[in-house]
């Protein structure tokens, strides 16, 4: 029990850099997630292609292999940057081939027959995306969105074995002074549980708000 | 979700008016999208251009850094680790599927309190980070490698597919169930008879596509220094011998990696278009369990990957 009261700025400290990163990681994934749904149903061939691309090799890549590749692998290559920020990279990067796909099923989701009658009532394809087709794509995937980022902070766990600072690295740091592991875990674990709470509270509020009812 | 949204994008090319987005173009609209396609095109070339020229630039083709992989060692090396990868799937994959169906059946039991415990364990494994679990058994309990590796990918996608079990069950046709009931059948009886059979092959998909989860995560051995192909590849990439051929082992290693998993994700799409088409289970559909927990999912197909 004296673990947490004992090193609280410890425990802080990681709970925080957890906290950033799956910030940090979430805004990146949606953005570069709303980028590649974008091109996965854009008119022009080769985006598409890119986006496909993008979510076919990025879902199918173990995120261990992925932060491997960007923490250890980039500096080799001239690229030297900060690891919180390789990390923010790696995560976002990934999580956004998911942001993608749930956000392609969402336009999916809408029946085509609103973008038609968008179009007969003469609104332009701006119009028809702004007004009709985006709004209701929108409703039907906050629920995966929400799964989606709180997998996200479940996985910026990985970063703290890379050594960037967050939640589960602040087991290494206490077994060093001799603190009792297994508490050190709970209250880790009860670290975890409180982000992933949070996350699922939000969502569950937006989708209140503005969910499909199904 | 509509049917739309199940079909593949090959299926469903956005430029031919069958999305809400768009008409079917008219010849003028055709030529602006050609000229976007050659100047995305464009683009994309080089982007590609640019980071080959950065390959090049810093060194990541010269024969040094590449001559490991000639070595007989290091290739068994390698395919030692590949094996080791594949061993921690195979277990991790048998566990979790027993598991599975063991907190599936509690979660479906008539006693409250077994039913109760099993929503508990589900819920709390879906909620932890892997990871956690995996470090908690090998740093606190100080098991070995390999077995707090299964361990931990057991207990979590066990509880997935627990769910998935349950969900499958529970979406077979309530008229299965008391048809089964009136013809006096126990309720093992009608469970194995009748509602597993159907259930399995409406879960089959989201099934196979649990396992590409785990596939994924057996890399995570890498971080327990489990002696996986990740860590074969860590071995060779900080050779000093060989110039540290960092980017070399990344461009052998991933798709090696890539390609197992999408293998195994086309399978599961490949077994999914197999039963939407098989009438036998046409009224069955599985939603997949989430992987984030504690909230419903929606909008994604039962073959999608997970994170």
């Amino acid at each position: 029990m004296n673990v947490l009261t004992d090193n609280f700025s410890t425990f802080a400290e990681g709970f925080l850099g957890t906290v950033e990163l799956t910030v940090y990681a979430s805004v990146l994934a949606l953005v570069l997630g709303f980028l590649m749904a974008s091109f996965r149903v854009a008119p022009v061939a080769s985006l598409r292609a890119l986006g496909t691309a993008w979510v076919t090799v990025l879902r199918n890549t173990p995120l261990t292999l992925l932060f491997f590749a960007v923490l250890l692998g980039l500096p080799r290559f001239g690229l030297v940057l900060p690891f919180q920020v390789f990390a923010v990279l790696a995560l976002g990067c990934y999580t956004s081939a998911f942001i993608c796909e749930a956000l392609r099923a969402g336009i999916n989701t809408v029946p085509r027959e609103q973008g038609e009658a968008a179009r007969s009532l003469g609104m332009t394809f701006r119009q028809t995306l702004s007004l009709v087709v985006l709004p209701q794509a929108f409703r039907s995937v906050i629920p995966p969105i929400g799964s989606t980022l709180i997998a996200l902070a479940k996985n910026s766990a990985i970063a703290g074995a890379f050594s960037v600072t967050e939640l589960l690295g602040t087991y290494k740091t206490l077994s060093e002074l001799g603190y009792n592991i297994v508490w050190t875990f709970v209250w880790i674990a009860v670290g975890y549980l409180i982000i992933t709470l949070a996350i699922s509270a939000v969502f569950n509020v937006l989708e209140k708000r503005w969910g499909v009812a199904r | 979700m509509t049917a739309t949204a199940h079909r593949s994008p090959a299926h469903r090319p956005a430029a031919h008016g069958s999305t809400a987005l768009y008409d079917v173009p008219g010849p003028r609209t055709r030529r602006r999208h050609r000229m976007y396609g050659v100047v995305s095109t464009a683009l994309i070339l080089a982007l590609i251009g640019w980071i080959l020229y950065l390959l090049f630039d810093t060194g990541q083709f010269t024969y040094t850094k590449w001559m490991p992989f000639e070595y007989k060692g290091i290739q068994e090396l390698l395919l030692r680790g590949l094996g080791n990868t594949l061993k921690a799937f195979a277990l991790a994959a048998v566990f979790s599927l027993a598991l599975g169906g063991v907190l599936a059946t509690g979660r479906l039991s008539d006693h409250r309190p077994v039913r109760w415990i099993s929503t508990l364990v589900v819920e709390f494994f879906r909620a932890m980070p892997v990871l956690v679990m995996i470090f908690f058994i090998f740093v606190a309990l100080k098991v070995q490698p390999l077995p707090a590796l299964v361990a931990g990918l057991t207990l979590y996608n066990g509880s997935v597919l627990a769910e998935v079990f349950r969900s499958g069950v529970d979406s077979v046709d309530r008229g299965q169930r008391e048809a089964a009931f009136a013809l006096g059948m126990r309720k093992t009886q009608v469970m194995s008879h009748v509602l597993v059979p159907q259930a399995v092959r409406a879960m089959l998909p989201a099934i196979i596509s649990q396992l590409v989860v785990a596939l994924k995560d057996t890399s995570l051995g890498y971080l327990i220094t489990y002696e996986e192909f990740l860590h074969a590849g860590k071995l060779i990439a900080s050779n000093l011998d060989y110039d540290l051929p960092f980017i070399p082992v990344v461009m052998v290693i991933s798709p090696i990696y890539i390609g197992m998993c999408m293998l195994l994700s086309w399978f599961a799409q490949r077994v999914s278009r197999w039963e939407r088409r098989s009438p036998k289970t046409e009224a069955v559909k599985v939603a997949p369990a989430e992987p984030g927990t504690l909230l419903p999912g929606g909008g994604r197909s039962p073959t999608a990957p997970r994170p």
